[in-house]
């Protein structure tokens, strides 16, 4: 197996990685978790998940001495859940500095009325932009979150959700797309962003 | 699931095998299920966990939610199940021995993902949660009432409630909706009916009688009688949101030939 893989899912440590592996092998790519900053930047698609706190997984990168790798990748890149915040300047959750790929800052979700935090479910999404990544999504269609945090809606944003306010499900400032959701845990919404992402023109 | 097949009882025994856990799950995750719950029903009663290999192939079959019940006793057993790719763990007889398991549960991993199962039974009147009912020798009422002990459990951290209500288990009569509503005038965390099911209409009624936030079926599934897609479709038309089934309107699996 020398060939460079189609897909390399950065290996954050998250409990999902087997989960996302196998949810792109069945839209037909050859994907495989790495932290070989080599192995990262020569893949054709790079997917960075995240599960647990920022702090941790901005320390496990920089450890990894993938932080500056990831930052100069040019190939497409989707960074999931705690992997898109990460594209990010910053979280309120942590001091630690974010990738800083793309501008803004991900908030604690405030409780509100009945709301529960974390927000863990099935959510519909708000299609807010034209995009490869959105190609035959629509809205109300509905999408799995699991998160505490998240990052308000901005020019970069392609779809929102609301919970109690609304959030960013879906960004892309160039080459890097990010979700909020969990596409590997989306059903067949999932399944199309992801074929999306594997076929979306290199940028 | 016991001895690793999928089983289902009527009123929690007389278990019959109903299929291989894998191909039961691709089924349900084809034709739209939106969360499915595995119970290792002889896990407790044995005093065993459950075993991990599983829920690992399970995590990469799925492309939904699940939870696994089932033996959990611990925080490290939580989170071998968690790290195997797991949503959510349930715990409910060693949550009534110790209730301090869901408090630590939450701690560790947020209440997110820590579901409290209850098995629920009428004793003299009074509403009884049970303990051990996977194994119909060990099954007996403990001490704890059903409404005291749903509050207590939210107290604790639990984020979300299955209430099973044993005497309507397995024999499609219909969710217990008296029951179910008396625990939803409590319950302010996600409320899950689960026993009863027959028809789409029983659905129907514990969501808009019983006010519930989902509901569990196991029987009308697995015998085919009532199909998800056809299910969610008569709900819709009757005013209930639900995620459309897969199938419709775009096309579903999240496979591809190559």
């Amino acid at each position: 197996m020398s060939r460079v893989p189609d897909t390399v899912i950065v290996d954050s440590g998250g409990a999902n990685l087997a989960s996302l592996e196998a949810a792109l092998q069945r839209c037909g790519a050859r994907a495989e978790v790495s932290r070989d900053p080599r192995r990262i930047a020569a893949a054709e698609r790079v997917v960075l998940p995240g599960v647990g706190a920022a702090p941790a997984a901005v320390a496990r990168l920089r450890e990894l001495g993938l932080a500056r790798v990831l930052r100069t990748l040019t190939q497409p890149v989707l960074g999931i859940c705690l992997g898109m915040q990460l594209l990010f300047d910053a979280s309120e959750e942590g001091p630690a500095r974010g990738l800083g790929l793309i501008p803004g800052t991900a908030r604690k979700l405030r409780a509100r009325t009945g709301l529960p935090v974390p927000h863990m479910g099935w959510n519909q999404l708000t299609v807010r932009g034209d995009d490869p990544l959105l190609q035959d999504i629509e809205d109300g269609d509905y999408a799995y979150f699991v998160h505490s945090y998240a990052v308000t809606v901005s020019d970069v944003t392609l779809a929102s959700a609301d919970y109690g306010t609304p959030l960013s499900a879906v960004v892309r400032l160039g080459n890097f797309w990010g979700t909020q959701f969990h596409p590997e845990r989306s059903a067949g919404v999932g399944a199309r962003l992801l074929r999306n992402f594997l076929g979306a023109a290199c940028c | 699931m016991r001895n690793g097949a999928v089983v289902k009882g009527v009123r929690f025994r007389n278990h019959r095998v109903v299929g291989d856990i894998l191909t039961l799950a691709q089924r349900y995750r084809d034709a739209g299920a939106d969360e499915l719950v595995f119970y290792d029903i002889t896990a407790s009663p044995q005093g065993r966990g459950v075993d991990r290999g599983w829920v690992a192939a399970i995590a990469r079959l799925l492309d939904i939610p699940f939870c696994v019940a089932g033996g959990i006793r611990s925080v490290a057993d939580a989170e071998a199940i968690l790290n195997a790719g797991a949503e959510k763990i349930s715990v409910n007889s060693p949550a009534l021995h110790n209730p301090d398991l869901i408090d630590s549960l939450a701690a560790r991993f947020g209440s997110q993902c820590v579901v409290v199962g209850i098995d629920s039974q009428q004793v003299d009147g009074r509403l009884c949660a049970w303990q051990f009912s996977g194994d119909p020798h060990a099954a007996a009422a403990s001490s704890r009432e059903v409404l005291q002990w749903v509050r207590e459990v939210q107290q604790r951290g639990a984020g979300e409630i299955v209430l099973n209500c044993m005497n309507a288990d397995g024999v499609r009569d219909g969710y217990d909706i008296e029951q179910l509503s008396r625990v939803r005038e409590v319950c302010q965390v996600p409320l899950v009916a689960s026993g009863g099911a027959g028809t789409p209409g029983h659905f129907l009624e514990v969501f808009r009688a019983a006010r519930v936030d989902g509901a569990l079926a196991a029987s009308v599934f697995h015998s085919g009688e009532i199909t998800i897609p056809a299910l969610k479709r008569s709900l819709q038309q009757s005013g209930i949101q639900v995620r459309p089934a897969a199938g419709a309107p775009a096309s579903s699996s999240g496979r591809e030939r190559r």
